[in-house]
């Protein structure tokens, strides 16, 4: 499956998801992953949008996007020059026997163990999606019981940044008379 | 800083922006509002129908190019104008939508006439906005204001709780916009514009494709120019007839589904397509990947979004029409070469030209009017354009009325034809007249309306008859849905399913006297243009005519939906040897 990861910065204001949400169930665009945060600015919030390229077409996505007038910018982040990550819990059910096994595994994927129980094991695992997914498939053979995961967040790597760095405030035009 | 309420700041606001009119209709969330518009300056319209305020906006913003505001109460108010607005974001109209909302407390309660209708709307509006602080008030309508008239235009709605219309806060004009998100397009790239000058300039069989964004960027005049520079013919599609005379030799008329066979075939057979404010829209390309199979494609438009959505382009132009087409104009002209009396027009599309000519007298738009026979819809509309020198504002209900129009008027300037064009909303007509007459008050207002559309929201000749604003109401009664029996007829294999509405009920005249209008009716050829006199020379009051026209009429020439171009069927008025012709379409240049 060919994934898009998309940046989106939007302002931090009531009905915002709505209408990021909204667009993609109208135009019938495929969301695989969507998370959304703060940021260091109160005023912005980050979406991390993950489309499925083969289904979307995603220039169509990211123009869009951006004719939402709540939504600041909209970055495409490419493959390979992005830090991607997806945060799971995992509740494991365990045989006493089989637990060092599995410790061993989860220490292999580097996943950290945050709740036991006598029968149960709640594994937190934070790393790239493919990798999350090989540790998924590793688990199952335990018997996986319960399941949740964050969505992707991503970063560009290296020095570049992505900001806001539109215009910051527009003084009112003229009235009436647009060339509307 | 000066005090005001809520309601006298949104009022005030309304002003400040230049709004001279707002449709609408009160009830419980809205009425503090109501009451500082009792000394307002501006004029408001009660109509019998929230959904008529609504088109009654869109019909003034067509006309006048200027926004339409409109007004409703919450719940059933607001959702009333749930169509109109729809409507407006297909056709990219103009509009600021004011709807009351039960208070801010009560706000998730299921309170009395509670709806979420910034949610309803969401899909269907460029913006929306709750607006939950009476200091935001003049911002919240100040950014209304510009986000529906610059870039693409579009219907924004201002939702006010009752309780912020009351509360009491600063008031000050102008306010800070705080749009960080909103971008409007620059001016348009000239590399872009070279580039499509070049093309322009070397084209052999060039068609210039005209959309509704050359009409409300005001850019008819550099269109004309840019085609007789260039001596490239013009189709102008639905949203666009007006944007170039009709009768200039150029012109082609409209294209798609139930355009003319010379502006369909020209497309097909183009080299070079120019869509200037446009959007490939599935009525005008038929089957997307059999349209405009030779042509490389140019493609302006002010939203980024629309170019490569449908079709990909050689060349795109993003940014304002007007800037856009001027500067075409002056650089196809700048590449023309020097004669006696400056620049020559282009040599080079003459054989297509002379194509083209032979198309429109082989394949015209062809009917038969019997004197003695059914009256058709044609002749009258015919009729119509000469008797008003093409010089009416017609405006136009959905169906086969609203395509006899678009096609047998015969347009001269922008802002004279109003319609339904991406939604297809039947009862646009009576109310989207009302509008445009309310915004040009001194010209004739024609609504061409089917008889199933008209009685959609003929309550609004109430509103008409009362405010004394006279449009003329001509229902081409066929005593069916006409366009859907059409469809029957001929993929349904005749079988027809609930489309007859009957000519007799109700009573059209009856009902125009009713409601304080004047009543005709028109039965026969020979009585066209008498009717058409009286009611044309009647200024003080609306008056509607009952046209009895022909049941059985199709629209044609037609491209059956999903088909390709190619295949356009030019109808019972030609032989299967003209059909064949037609559809072999020979040519050599
Ligand atoms: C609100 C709405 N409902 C249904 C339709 C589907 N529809 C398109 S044209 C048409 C027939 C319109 O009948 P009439 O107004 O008599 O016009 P005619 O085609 O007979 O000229 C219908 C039902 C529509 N476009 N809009
Ligand atoms: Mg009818």
């Amino acid at each position: 499956m060919s994934t898009h990861t998309l940046a989106v910065l939007a302002e931090n204001k009531p009905g915002v998801l709505s209408h990021i949400a909204g667009l993609f169930s109208r135009r019938a665009f495929n969301i695989s992953s969507l998370a959304v945060g703060p940021t260091q600015d109160e005023r912005v919030s980050r979406f991390t949008i993950v489309v499925d390229g083969a289904s979307t077409p995603v220039d169509q996505v990211c123009k869009q996007l951006e004719k939402l007038v709540r939504v600041l910018k909209v970055v495409e982040l490419s493959d390979g020059a992005a830090v991607e990550r997806e945060l799971a819990l995992i509740k494991v059910r365990v045989d006493p026997a089989v637990r060092g096994q599995l410790l061993e595994v989860a220490g292999v994927f580097g996943a950290s163990v945050v709740d036991m129980s006598p029968t149960t094991l709640v594994l937190e695992a934070v790393s790239s999606p493919a990798k999350l997914d090989a540790l998924l498939a590793m688990l199952d053979s335990y018997g996986t019981c319960e399941l949740v995961r964050t969505g992707r967040i991503a970063l560009a790597r290296g020095a570049g940044v992505i900001t806001d760095d539109g215009p910051a405030l527009t003084a009112v035009p003229e009235p009436a008379d647009t060339a509307a | 800083m000066q005090e005001l309420t809520g309601a006298q700041a949104l009022v005030r606001s309304l002003e400040q922006q230049g709004v001279e009119v707002v449709f609408g209709l009160p009830g419980g969330t809205i009425l503090p509002t109501y009451d500082p518009l009792l000394s307002s300056s501006l004029r408001h319209v009660l109509v019998r129908h929230e959904q008529g305020a609504g088109h009654a906006a869109e019909g003034y913003a067509w006309a006048t190019g200027r926004p339409g505001v409109c007004m409703a109460t919450s719940g059933p108010g607001a959702t009333n104008l749930v169509t109109a607005l729809s409507d407006a974001y297909m056709d990219s109209v103009p509009m600021v939508a004011i709807t009351g909302q039960v208070g801010t407390s009560l706000i998730g309660s299921d309170a009395f006439q509670e709806a979420d209708i910034t949610g309803i709307t969401l899909p269907i509006t460029k913006h929306s906005e709750l607006v939950t602080d009476v200091a935001r008030i003049p911002a919240a309508i100040a950014e209304a204001f510009h986000v529906a008239t610059t870039g693409r235009p579009g219907p924004v709605l201002i939702d006010v709780p009752k309780d912020v219309q009351q509360a009491t806060g600063p008031w000050s004009w102008p306010p800070v916009m705080d749009l960080p998100g909103y971008q409007v397009p620059g001016p348009p790239s000239l590399t872009a514009i070279s580039a499509a000058a070049a093309l322009l300039v070397r084209a052999r069989r060039p068609v210039l494709y005209v959309g509704g964004g050359v009409i409300k960027s005001d850019a008819h005049a550099d269109l004309l120019r840019l085609a007789e520079l260039c001596q490239a013919p013009v189709t102008t599609t639905l949203m666009a007839r007006g944007a170039f005379p009709d009768a200039h030799p150029l012109a082609l008329g409209m294209p798609g589904m139930h355009g003319t066979y010379p502006a369909v075939a020209a497309l097909q057979e183009a080299d070079l397509v120019v869509a200037l404010g446009a959007r490939f829209d599935d009525r005008v390309t038929g089957r997307l990947a059999d349209f405009a199979p030779r042509a490389t494609i140019v493609h302006a438009d002010i939203d980024p979004a629309e170019v490569g959505k449908n079709r990909a382009a050689d060349v795109a132009i993003i940014g304002d029409l007007r800037l856009t087409m001027a500067a075409l104009a002056d650089a196809v002209a700048a590449a023309l070469p020097d004669g006696p009396d400056g620049r020559q027009p282009l040599a080079g599309t003459a054989d297509w030209l002379a194509v083209l000519d032979s198309w429109k007298r082989q394949f015209p738009l062809r009917y038969t009017q019997d004197s003695d026979g059914p009256l058709k819809p044609q002749y009258v509309t015919e009729r119509l354009s000469a008797l008003t020198g093409g010089e009416a504002i017609i405006v136009a209900g959905v169906g086969q009325h609203q395509m006899h129009a678009a096609q047998h008027y015969s347009f001269t300037r922008p802002r004279s034809w109003i319609n339904s064009g991406g939604a297809g909303t039947m009862g646009f007509a009576v109310p989207a007249a009302m509008g445009a007459q309310v915004g040009r008050p001194g010209e004739l207002v024609v609504a061409i309306d089917g008889d199933g559309c008209f009685q959609m929201t003929a309550q609004e000749l109430a509103t008409c008859a009362i405010e004394k604003i006279p449009i003329k109401v001509l229902i081409f009664n066929n005593g069916f849905l006409g366009m859907v029996r059409q469809w029957q007829e001929l993929f349904y294999d005749e079988r027809y399913s609930s489309v007859e509405l009957g000519t007799a009920i109700p009573d059209y005249v009856k009902l125009a006297e009713a409601y304080g209008c004047v009543g005709l009716r028109c039965e026969r050829p020979d009585e066209v243009d008498t009717v058409l006199d009286k009611a044309l020379a009647r200024t003080d009051v609306p008056v509607v005519v009952d046209f009895r026209t022909h049941d059985r009429e199709g629209v044609f020439p037609m491209v059956p939906a999903g088909r390709a171009n190619d295949e356009i069927v030019l109808g019972p008025e030609f032989s299967a040897d003209e059909q064949r012709a037609a559809t072999r379409r020979e040519m050599e240049i």
